[in-house]
């Protein structure tokens, strides 16, 4: 039951990312990035991450994929004016990332021999324990992404602004 | 319990999917939301393996990650609007003057 869910997760979130690369217009690509990140949810409820899968949608369905369209909205790109790259250099981009593939998944053989399995408790994704860890192991960097959000905000409105005349 | 193995594979596929978008599309948009899928293909593996060690330190990293690429597209897309502004386009080919 839990492998076939696996399967079924893992085959949607790659169909959609495929998808995202080869659609013709910029919103369907945004549509498919969202369906590809709820698979990945998914994949998290599966590994006993709830919080992280409900912070996942909430970020990145809700926050960055309303900024992608926003800015696809602001720009008018919905026409397929897209140049595109000749064929030879399609060709060599095809050829580098199936490359790149080789070598992830022939360095990536044979690691489930190396990685001693812990007994699984299901209790580690519970926010009660990220939150112990991030309040004491980790604040610092909590503090720190504090900032860089701030410093985020700022520059984006920044840049964003019109220049002045 | 699924084996580590499995995730390990799908996460290098969608990892590849995304610089496969990087190298193939000219849409400046469209690299940021592979840039996004490839970020992705990373907390996944990192919250399998949280899993299985039972150490809940990967999901904070996630957390970072997720707080970094909040940030990342927030800049890019502003800088996007700015380069949309100044050359009436999202092509990337276009930028290819800083290289000078």
């Amino acid at each position: 039951m839990t492998l076939n869910l696996f399967y079924f997760l893992s085959f949607v979130a790659v169909f959609a990312a495929v998808l995202v690369v080869f659609s013709k217009s910029p919103v369907s690509s945004v549509l498919y990035l969202i369906i590809a990140f709820f698979a990945i949810a998914g994949h998290y409820v599966l590994m006993n991450a709830e919080f992280l899968a409900a912070v996942h949608v909430i970020v990145y369905a809700g926050a960055i994929m309303v900024l992608f369209l926003y800015v696809i909205m602001l720009l008018n790109l919905n026409k397929e004016s897209e140049p595109h790259k000749s064929n030879l250099l399609k060709f060599a981009a095809a050829i580098c990332a199936g490359l790149l593939m080789i070598v992830l998944v022939g360095s990536l053989k044979g690691a489930d021999t190396m990685i001693q399995q812990q007994v699984a408790n299901g209790q580690t994704g519970l926010v009660k324990n990220l939150g112990k860890i991030l309040f004491t192991e980790f604040l610092l960097p909590f503090e720190l992404a504090s900032i860089l959000l701030l410093a985020a905000m700022v520059g984006a409105v920044m840049l964003g602004k019109s220049e002045p005349k | 319990m699924i084996p580590i193995e499995y995730y390990l594979y799908l996460s290098a596929t969608l990892f590849t999917i995304g610089v496969l978008g990087v190298l193939y599309r000219r849409n400046a948009i469209i690299v940021f939301m592979c840039i996004e899928l490839m970020l992705n293909a990373v907390n996944l593996i990192m919250v399998a393996f949280s899993n299985y060690l039972n150490d809940g330190a990967g999901q904070v990293f996630v957390f970072f990650i997720m707080a970094v690429a909040a940030a990342e597209v927030a800049v890019g897309l502003a800088i996007l609007i700015m380069m949309y502004r100044n050359t009436r386009t999202t092509d990337i080919n276009i930028l290819n003057r800083l290289k000078w």
